[in-house]
């Protein structure tokens, strides 16, 4: 682990892309949620739709924002750090990033303004398919990009040639073999995601008091939805599990710390992987279950490490806890979901302050698993960019220096650091002013062009202006 | 090349394109931008952010197309030039990062408000300048030994590449001036008018360097411009910048509110007419051709599918999300 121009190529494209992904993991869901809003309030005409919509757009603009401006960084990093991938693969990915760009971003662009500040300068409809629009261009967004990210952990559909790879069949590129696991798996992770955020608001709100109603739609409809889409996602996991089993036995390995390839393996809990010593220094393990859960039959044979090269093995600790914090969080939203559904069979759910807290507590624990599940699948395709054929350290810019690469990850830490919290604050604040706020700010725009670039600001805006 | 259709000019054109439409719209966008910086008081400031805050992610997305579609269209350029640049394009995407969050951060912030709006208007001119140096670099070619670039990280540093930087401030400049004429009226649009009038010349100057100084560079280039018969068919591109340059001028002194905005789209449309003449057919300069660096048939073709349909709709959707919020803005809507 040198820090030499691969390494810190590497180091830079996980912060950037890490932090880049947790936007995408609200905005996704967030996206959906106001559309669902918006068309219950055109359909229903109830406020409190409305009112719930106009306060998650206030976040949902943030998010989108950073969203956007961080998002222009990562098409860059293909060229300014990983200029022999782009050379290598741009033949069969460079369309699938190129139509994102095309189907997904142009339409959230355009649309999201409208949906911003448009309310009251288009018909009802208009805005309402604005919406939809924005919720469509995140969905494509994540299809193409997604499609991308398979195809450099389950390559098909091409030909190599002269150690460039060639398209030959576009459906086996765009559907290679993990990409319709991988697609539902992070989708519904952005929607769980965004759920137990919506969800911990609620009950934030509602414990505060203020705008309790709006909580408790906020709470109610989230409960729903989650309880479908937590075992939902559970069982899409399990399937993923499966097509890494076929596709990427390495990772898959790694992802369990199995150095030896055997039959009837045990389920590793927790362990210290030892690399140099190819073995677990420490393990609690539960016999059989392994075999069962990854293959889903109890003699199921798993390839152990020792059964492909040395350097042809992903490290094996960060895979091997990231999944364990990703499955972790996965069993406490589980229960979180069961025991909301418990309260509400048993008619308790709104007199139980326990969940409330424990909800309101648990609001962030996606974005802590869509990132251990990130750098489980992340890491756990190395030592390659595209698996199996092309390594990581034949993709970097070979003109770059160590000291380059520590300039620029220098610049995006110290961005990054300024403008994460101030979003995270900014997002905090007005939660903290609930969604009662949005609507006396709605009422102030009338026709004619916005007064402000955000409607919601301009409460703030009246009080601090000098005029 | 034994192809039975050439994808390539076809690509050129609409690469050509969609670069074009960046530097137009995000041109006016970071403009805006630096010329906020000049704005005497908050409601100006305000006026000045709602003229480009329900459009300007939209023009940035035209920045990811013409990445990608350089990647996709041409990888061999994308993977030298890339590398080639990265401390401008490093520097160019974090004060994007700045600018683009300032439009929210800005008017929840109220404490740190001067921050944020440092944050826009340097934020916008240094990634104005970071551009102009990545377009000097490129015009002044790069080393590359195989198919990768093999010059180190400060190469694109040059006087040349400096003063591409400053002449995009002026250019960007004119641009967001010419669209706060067109956006806002009284005291905002008569400062626009004084300040398209300072760009102007130093957009001029700028022309008028490069366009000395490149034929130095390069006996191609040279060659190019000022071999006969050349010289009597490319004779039109200067006398024709001379010539919206004037009537740009005289616009700015008018009361026309679209007609600097137009003219700077003019002295923009020739000034990249005068590039590609200077550099067509090479797009890694001066190495490999637009068919050279081209990426494979197939990847050509499939794109091409696609994008044929999905730009005229992107194109009528972006032009109505502007027809929604066409009209002058104004800071003081809603306060009294």
């Amino acid at each position: 682990m040198d820090f030499d121009p691969v390494f810190l190529s590497r180091l830079q494209f996980a912060w950037v892309i890490g932090w880049h992904i947790l936007l995408p993991a609200i905005t996704v869901g967030l996206a959906a949620f106001i559309a669902m809003l918006e068309g219950l309030n055109f359909f229903t005409g109830r406020d409190i739709y409305l009112r719930i919509s106009a306060f998650w757009i206030k976040i949902f603009s943030i998010a989108f924002g950073m969203g956007v401006v961080t998002g222009v960084v990562m098409p860059f990093q293909f060229g300014t750090n990983w200029s022999r991938f782009s050379d290598a693969t741009a033949n069969v990915l460079s369309p699938l990033f190129a139509y994102e760009g095309l189907t997904a971003f142009f339409l959230e662009a355009a649309f999201l303004g409208v949906l911003l500040f448009g309310r009251q300068l288009v018909p009802r409809w208009a805005h309402f398919v604005a919406a939809l629009m924005v919720a469509l261009g995140t969905l494509l967004s994540s299809f193409w990009i997604l499609s991308a990210n398979s195809w450099m952990q389950t390559p098909a559909g091409y030909e190599i040639i002269d150690g460039r790879f060639f398209p030959t069949d576009w459906f086996k590129v765009v559907f290679n073999p993990s990409f319709p696991y991988r697609l539902a798996h992070t989708v519904v992770a952005f929607f769980v995601t965004t759920g137990f955020v919506v969800m911990g608001v609620g009950a934030y709100l509602i414990r505060r008091g203020g705008s309790v109603a709006e909580g408790w739609t906020m709470l109610s409809m989230t409960l729903w939805l989650l309880t479908i889409l937590v075992p939902l996602q559970i069982f899409i996991g399990d399937q993923h599990g499966l097509n890494t089993l076929e596709h990427q036995p390495a990772k898959l390995a790694a992802i369990e710390a199995r150095w030896e390839t055997a039959r009837r393996v045990p389920l590793t809990l927790f362990a210290i992987p030892d690399d140099n010593g190819e073995r677990n220094r420490f393990a609690i393990d539960l016999p059989w279950l392994g075999s069962l859960i990854l293959t889903h039959q109890l003699d199921g044979e798993i390839k152990g490490l020792k059964d492909f090269p040395a350097d042809q093995r992903p490290p094996v600790a960060i895979p091997f806890f990231a999944f364990r914090v990703m499955v972790g969080c996965g069993t406490l939203m589980l229960g979180i979901v069961l025991f909301g559904g418990w309260l509400r069979w048993r008619e308790r759910l709104d007199t139980s302050r326990a969940f409330l807290t424990i909800t309101q507590i648990a609001a962030p624990i996606g974005f802590v698993a869509v990132i251990a599940g990130w750098m489980t699948t992340e890491v756990g395709r190395q030592p390659w960019t595209v698996f199996g054929l092309l390594r990581t350290t034949e993709s970097v810019s070979p003109s770059l220096t160590s000291s380059d690469v520590v300039i620029s990850l220098v610049g995006y830490i110290a961005v990054y650091l300024i403008i994460y919290p101030a979003g995270l604050f900014l997002m905090l604040r007005i939660v903290h002013k609930g969604p009662a706020i949005a609507t006396e700010a709605d009422a102030e725009i009338e026709g004619g062009r916005p007064e402000a670039p955000v409607r919601a600001g301009a409460v703030e805006l009246r009080e601090g202006e000098v005029r | 090349m034994t192809q039975v259709l050439d994808f390539v000019p076809i690509w050129t054109l609409i690469l050509g394109m969609a670069v074009f439409f960046y530097v137009l719209l995000d041109g006016f966008d970071l403009g805006v931008g630096m010329l906020y910086g000049f704005a005497p008081d908050t409601p100006s400031r305000n006026t000045i952010m709602n003229s480009i805050a329900p459009i300007w992610d939209g023009n940035e997305t035209w920045l990811v197309l013409g990445g990608l579609g350089l990647l996709a269209a041409f990888p061999l350029a994308f993977a030298i030039i890339i590398p080639a640049v990265y401390f401008p394009i490093l520097i160019m995407l974090l004060a994007l990062v700045f600018r683009g969050v300032a439009f929210e951060f800005r008017f929840r912030d109220l404490e740190h408000k001067t921050f944020w709006d440092h944050g826009f208007c340097y934020g916008s001119a240094i990634a104005t300048f970071a551009q102009g140096v990545v377009l000097g670099a490129f015009i002044q070619g790069f080393e590359v030994a195989g198919r990768q670039f093999s010059g180190g990280s400060f190469d694109f540093l040059t006087p040349f590449s400096l003063l591409t930087g400053f002449a995009l401030l002026f250019g960007y400049g004119l641009l967001g001036a010419g669209w706060l004429i067109l956006k806002t009226n009284g005291a905002v649009q008569e400062a626009a008018r004084r300040h398209g009038r300072v760009c102007l010349v130093g957009i001029l100057i700028g022309i008028g360097v490069v366009s000395i100084w490149t034929p130095f560079m390069s006996d191609a280039i040279a060659s190019r411009w000022f071999a006969w018969p050349n010289i009597l068919y490319l004779a039109p591109v200067p006398v024709a910048t001379a010539a919206v340059a004037f009537s740009t001028w005289r616009a700015l002194d008018s009361a026309s509110e679209i007609k600097p905005f137009v003219g700077a789209i003019g002295l923009f449309m020739l000034s990249y007419v005068g590039i590609a003449i200077s550099l067509f057919p090479m797009i890694v300069p001066y190495h490999f051709t637009l068919w050279e660096s081209a990426s494979s048939e197939r990847t050509q073709a499939f794109l091409l599918v696609g994008t044929l349909v999905l730009l005229p709709v992107i194109l009528m959707y972006t032009g109505w999300s502007y027809w929604v919020f066409r009209g002058k803005v104004r800071a003081d809507v809603g306060y009294h």
